[in-house]
């Protein structure tokens, strides 16, 4: 008797091997943490990989803050030419903070000597500012101590350092640039989603919500306030429904939450039945937008093409820049407190230099690139296989 | 009760499971049997427990009376009546309800001498309430994972659980368990519509039959599956909706923590592709 492999008897249970080998390999082994975000048997409840856990505590350790500097009552900008931001800081501070950014942000390959100076300064001319790692430099301590002085609203109690986003390396790992997208077809709509992209969480949702609700500041919440009117079709786009949904996956991607960590899902809209989490990123948002506006957009003339995206936009902070897949960006490690030049606003500038470069002109306009990748994760990169 | 002339013929005694003949009887046309009697018990009991339960609640509202599972600090243990214990004494009633019905049914197809197709399918709707009230919660480590025995509540239970897992149309076990929902309306709507084409022809002529039915699917599509094997599939695929159903939400928090479309990596990391 013949028996092949798809006899009747056969084909069965080879393919309910298959399948249950399908589902094993790409599942995780209970039981989860679970912890209960509201009253009990309605599902509000954030479900955690104990594993994964262990692995973000090991990649999200804070380092240890350097020894308090001598208090000396001499102001930095009275002894060093040029300080535009950290003028009013005592000089043995400030000296002390100036080695702290270079650990936090400068690679060690970088180093020269022992010391990262140099990869912002001229070693000839500490006050010039002729390379524009400086000049980025002193507009990301604009930023930080705006986010620490204006935003505590999102940043409190644990502020922000260069390290919250940099983590030693000189560009943060989660930066992220318009995606230009890809070349219209003849054939295979795909407009601006349906492909396999780490921004909305690998969703086929819009593949760069970020454009659209951090460049554009595109209004996010979708539920309208009065009742949806049949002969007004602006009272509700429920197409508009998948940008705000690719957004929100890529703020719970970035944290690591799910939806529920902010919302509750029986009423999206209503603050009311919301967790304060979400008051905390209705801050995040805007202090995201005015980041990117303020501080980075402007830098767009003297970065290199090296920091900007196929479009020649700059490299620019969201959710992920900070948090790294952790709800509270290093566990909640408090920093900040212990360097106390970046908690204080930018100190008038005593003598006033070559500023940043002023307003951004828009980023040119290039011919799209196709198969280009957000260059938003680390995980992008397997993206890249099937985009 | 009148009882039709040719009913005391199927109305034999035996076949029962547990109890002998002591509870081999009939209330009306209603077979009782032992799981009869445990049935009545634990559905009344059951009944009772979330009639009290929404005494305790604020609201007689039928739509919001909602009977929460305890807390998640309870884990595995029992929980005070107030504090979602009754939730747990509600949900072994149900569970004794549900079985004492499937038994029930076993012992009346065993009087007649049948299949025991009736009382397998059925034990599949227990064995997903099982999985959502009992496995589920087990794997997890807290009866609170259980969802709230309410109207309304029941389906926030659904909807942030889902949400949970960011876009739950990803879960694919959510997929086929839809995919088999959908087709298996599709089957029980040709095949009813079907039977009722072939006993409703046009005045003056005659009622169809079989060979009517096969031709009218063979010229439709090419193929027709015939008149036992339709049931077959039907049977399967509502079975397959139940039981996907569970798995859907057995591996939601157990078996995966993250966003349901992440899960889908595992296709673009494949060696395959280099």
């Amino acid at each position: 008797m013949r028996t092949t492999l798809f006899a009747k008897h056969k084909a069965l249970p080879l393919a309910a091997v298959g399948v249950a080998l399908l589902m094993a390999g790409g599942c995780e082994r209970p039981p989860p943490q679970s912890t209960q975000l509201g009253y009990r048997g309605v599902g509000q409840i954030a479900f955690v990989n104990p594993r994964t856990l262990a692995a973000l505590h090991e990649a999200n350790i804070a380092p240890e803050s350097l020894a308090p500097a001598v208090p000396i009552p001499v102001n930095a900008g009275s002894v060093y030419q040029n300080l535009q931001v950290l003028g009013d800081v005592p000089i043995t501070e400030f000296t002390r903070q100036m080695s702290a950014i270079a650990e936090w942000v400068v690679p060690k390959d970088q180093w020269v000597n022992g010391q990262g100076c140099v990869y912002c300064h001229d070693l000839n001319n500490m006050a010039a500012d002729t390379k524009y790692q400086k000049v980025v430099a002193r507009s990301m301590i604009k930023m930080t101590k705006r986010a620490n002085v204006d935003w505590k609203a999102h940043v409190a109690p644990s502020g922000v350092t260069c390290y919250t986003c940099h983590r030693g390396n000189a560009i943060p790992q989660y930066v992220w640039t318009t995606n230009p997208g890809e070349k219209p077809r003849a054939s295979g709509y795909v407009g601006d989603q349906n492909r396999l992209s780490p921004v909305p969480a690998f969703a086929s949702l819009p593949y760069d919500p970020l454009t659209t609700y951090f460049d554009q500041e595109k209004v996010v919440a979708l539920t309208p306030k009065t009742a949806v009117s049949p002969i007004d079709p602006k009272t509700v786009n429920t197409k508009n429904a998948e940008g705000t949904y690719a957004l929100m996956n890529y703020i719970s991607k970035s944290l690591g939450v799910g939806c529920n960590h902010c919302h509750n899902s029986r009423q999206f809209a209503d603050w009311a039945q919301s967790s304060p989490a979400r008051v905390k990123g209705w801050y995040a948002i805007r202090m995201v937008r005015e980041a990117n506006k303020n501080f980075i957009m402007p830098l767009t003339d003297i970065l290199p093409a090296s920091r900007k995206g196929p479009l020649g936009d700059p490299m620019r902070v969201a959710c992920e820049t900070c948090h790294q897949g952790v709800n509270k960006p290093l566990f909640g490690a408090e920093m900040a407190k212990d360097y106390p030049a970046l908690l204080t606003p930018p100190a008038p500038s005593p003598a006033p230099a070559a500023a940043p470069a002023a307003a951004a002109p828009p980023p040119a306009q290039v011919e799209a690139v196709p198969a280009l990748e957000p260059k938003v994760t680390g995980v992008a990169g397997t993206a890249s296989a099937v985009m | 009760m009148a009882m039709l002339s040719f009913e005391r013929k199927y109305r034999v005694r035996g076949g029962t499971l547990i109890g002998g003949d002591l509870f081999d009887f009939w209330a009306g046309p209603i077979y009782v049997g032992f799981f009869g009697v445990t049935g009545f018990f634990c559905a009344v009991l059951g009944t009772l427990l979330i009639v009290w339960g929404a005494a305790m609640g604020p609201t007689w509202n039928l739509w919001q009376i909602s009977i929460a599972p305890p807390d998640l600090s309870y884990g595995l243990g029992m929980a005070p009546m107030a504090k979602g214990g009754l939730w747990q004494i509600i949900t072994m009633c149900a569970i004794g309800a549900f079985v004492s019905w499937a038994l029930r049914e076993v012992e009346i197809c065993r009087k007649l001498g049948i299949g025991f197709h009736v009382p397998f399918a059925f034990a599949f709707a227990i064995f997903a309430y099982i999985t959502l009230v009992v496995i589920r919660p087990i794997l997890l480590g807290a009866w609170g994972h259980g969802f709230p025995y309410g109207i309304l509540s029941h389906l926030d239970w659904v909807s942030n659980t889902g949400y949970q897992f960011l876009h739950f149309h990803y879960n694919p076990a959510h997929m086929l368990a839809i995919a088999f929902f959908f087709t298996n309306a599709l089957a029980l709507s040709m095949h009813g519509s079907l039977i009722l084409s072939m006993v409703n022809p046009p005045k003056g002529e005659e009622v169809k039959t079989s060979e009517h039915e096969n031709t009218f699917f063979r010229d439709d599509i090419g193929y027709s599956i015939g008149a036992l094997a339709i049931h077959r599939l039907g049977l399967f695929l509502a079975l397959s909706a139940v039981f996907w159903s569970a798995v859907c939400i057995v591996i939601s928090g157990p078996f995966w923590t993250r966003g349901w479309p992440e899960w889908w990596l595992w296709w673009p990391n494949l060696p395959i592709f280099g």
